[in-house]
């Protein structure tokens, strides 16, 4: 599903030149579930937006779903991103003045889905992540945990190719975060590729496979057994 | 643009952001509102400044004779030039439409008259109904001449508040009678004149019953007319000009002069009070102008600085929709839509409200000086479009730099 060569990234500010990402290269089979562990400074979040298609990479070679990712405009990049990618924000980056049901139908009205349908699509959505009664209530109306599940299905909505989740429980307590992990599981399960990038060790157990970030290269990947969150709950 | 997908998600947003709509839209409304009214006002001040000074405004045409100096089509220079009833009945006719209100002379300048054992010399002015106006004299008590009083060669007469001093010593001189070369004529009216003493020193009585009483015949001393008022003193001056040479012509045809005979007909106009009046007018409007511009100005301020904050307070918002997959062009698109919208509904909201209120104020207004408020309406409408478009620009700036910052940087944007 995703493959990477000999990734680099720098950041020039003034004269200063930070080398991020010193040559990565990892693949990503279909239906896997990969945590992306690092300290800060590591280059994990650098690594997301790039797989994200946030930021482009200075060298190297990014395949997603056999489609070469490199010479984006802007255009191409948003195409892409709708179609390929749904992102999981830490502080869940809903829209507040949009109700739970408008939030997950957005995705789906840049892809330009007529109204009904995406209505409906985002009702499934929502019903998946065990929001449905709560789909006319606005963000601010949520608990973390809810708007995160909300995220999810937005990110779940136009059926993308993998989910990208930076520090999913970043903003939640234990308990909450396991129920979202279950989520996530729960989603992988029925096959979608989804890369989590955490700094948190007990979620990272719950991935079935550990990539270990230093200084911009890949210190360690392994696969790992799979803790459930269900057994945690 | 005429996307009705776009359509639902702006009036969506604008529905749930009520209170930023409403404010933006408030301060559009009322910036236009306060500029109808400013204009409507300024244009009633206008109104009623020209109607108040109109009759002084009017630029006065009068024609005079003399003796010609050339010889024309057989003729003998040295010849008295007499005007007639025929030759102010053909100017009148000719220039009826030009001419706002129109007078005819017939003057002894120095005549006996006495009441009781008062006695003075006046000049006495057989005249016209109109020349009230075309003099600017104000009736202090009774009336001035009437076309009655013309038509049955009434021996009537309306005195200056100078004689009514002299001779009436402060009695009330109306419907007494006073002899003019020993003729009995009622007095019907005194007048006042801006002139003083020199121009209320007259007697006015019908042209007809002068004709008659002084046996003159069909015979005028000097006509007199005014033109109706331009709209600005230069169109003014190019009427006025206009209309005397044509008079000018057109007596010295009536009467074979040579056209070039300076001396034989000889018209004046006077611009004097006229402008005058254009420059109070012109100043006032130059004021309005000054303030209804700074109210613009400010409405655009306005609207610039409310279109920066809504870009600003939405940064987060583009960097979600950019990683939903929004084109820039789309995100840039969907706020100035936006921003267009709300302006341009708000704008002519106030744009009626503004011109219902003068429509249903201006007729309650009772001031000499404040007449018929109201507002060019293409004007009106112009600065609506110049608020919007004020508003789009504004807004398209910031917008357009918020949607090429990278996602994830608008997305860490707290």
């Amino acid at each position: 599903m995703i493959q990477i060569k000999d990734l680099h990234k720098s950041y020039h500010m003034g004269s200063n030149s930070l080398h991020v990402l010193k040559g990565i290269n990892f693949d990503v089979k279909e239906g896997e579930l990969v945590s992306i562990m690092g300290s800060s400074g590591s280059g994990k979040s650098t690594l997301l937006n790039i797989l994200g298609m946030l930021d482009e990479a200075d060298e190297g070679e990014y395949i997603l779903d056999n489609v070469p990712i490199k010479n984006l405009n802007e255009k191409i990049a948003a195409k892409y991103r709708n179609e390929f990618l749904g992102f999981i924000f830490q502080s869940f980056n809903l829209i507040n003045y949009k109700s739970a049901l408008d939030n997950v139908s957005m995705p789906l009205y840049y892809k330009g889905v007529k109204r009904k349908e995406r209505t409906e699509r985002a009702m499934q959505y929502l019903e998946k992540v065990g929001l449905a009664e709560w789909s006319h209530h606005l963000p601010s109306e949520l608990s973390g945990g809810q708007k995160q599940r909300v995220a999810i299905a937005r990110a779940l909505a136009s059926d993308p190719k993998v989910l990208l989740a930076d520090e999913p429980t970043g903003a939640l307590d234990t308990r909450t975060s396991y129920e979202v992990m279950e989520l996530i599981q729960g989603i992988n399960d029925e096959g979608k590729t989804i890369l989590v990038v955490t700094h948190e060790h007990d979620i990272a157990q719950m991935t079935k496979r550990i990539v270990n970030l230093k200084d911009g290269v890949i210190i360690d990947d392994s696969k790992v057994k799979q803790v459930r969150a269900s057994q945690h709950v | 643009m005429f996307d009705i997908e776009r359509w639902q998600e702006i009036f969506e947003t604008l529905r749930k952001n009520k209170l930023r709509t409403f404010l933006t839209g408030l301060s559009v409304a009322s910036g236009i509102f306060i500029l109808v009214i400013l204009l409507g006002f300024s244009k009633g001040i206008e109104n009623g400044v020209r109607s108040e000074f109109e009759q002084d405004a009017t630029n006065r045409i009068s024609v005079w004779t003399g003796v010609t100096t050339k010889g024309y089509k057989g003729l003998n220079p040295g010849r008295y030039i007499q005007l007639k009833n025929s030759s102010f009945d053909a100017v009148e006719n000719k220039f009826d439409n030009l001419l706002e209100y129109r007078t005819k002379d017939y003057t002894i300048w120095g005549g006996t008259v006495n009441y009781k054992n008062e006695t003075g010399n006046y000049r006495v002015r057989g005249t016209l109904p109109d020349n009230q106006f075309i003099e600017n004299a104000d009736i202090g008590s009774g009336r001035f001449i009437s076309q009655s009083d013309l038509n049955d060669n009434k021996k009537v007469a309306v005195i200056g508040n100078k004689m009514k001093m002299d001779l009436f010593k402060g009695e009330n001189p109306i419907n007494e009678n006073i002899q003019i070369f020993g003729m009995n004529f009622k007095v019907v009216g005194v007048y006042y004149d801006p002139g003083g003493d020199r121009e209320e020193s007259q007697v006015y009585i019908p042209i007809s019953t002068a004709q008659q009483v002084f046996n003159a015949g069909d015979n005028i001393r000097n006509m007199a007319f005014t033109v109706k008022m331009a709209e600005n003193f230069d169109d003014a001056v190019a009427q006025s000009a206009a209309i005397s040479e044509s008079i000018e012509a057109q007596v010295k045809e009536i009467h074979t002069v040579a056209p070039d005979d300076q001396s034989a007909v000889r018209v004046f106009n006077t611009l004097e009070e006229a402008k005058k009046i254009f420059s109070l007018i012109a100043t006032i409007q130059a004021v309005f102008w000054f303030v209804g511009i700074g109210t613009i100005i400010a409405g655009i301020v306005g609207v610039g600085n409310i279109m920066l904050i809504i870009v600003k307070e939405r940064t987060k918002e583009i960097g979600i929709r950019k990683a939903l997959g929004a084109l820039p062009m789309s995100i840039v698109g969907m706020i100035l839509q936006e921003a267009v919208f709300v302006t341009m509904f708000a704008g002519l909201f106030g744009l009626i409200f503004g011109l219902g209120l003068l429509e249903l104020v201006g007729p309650q207004i009772e001031s000499d000086f404040i007449k018929y408020p109201q507002v060019n309406f293409n004007i009106a409408l112009i600065t609506v479009f110049l608020l919007v478009f004020a508003g789009a620009v504004a807004g398209f700036f910031p917008a357009y730099r918020a949607a090429k910052i990278k996602p994830i940087v608008a997305l860490r944007d707290e």
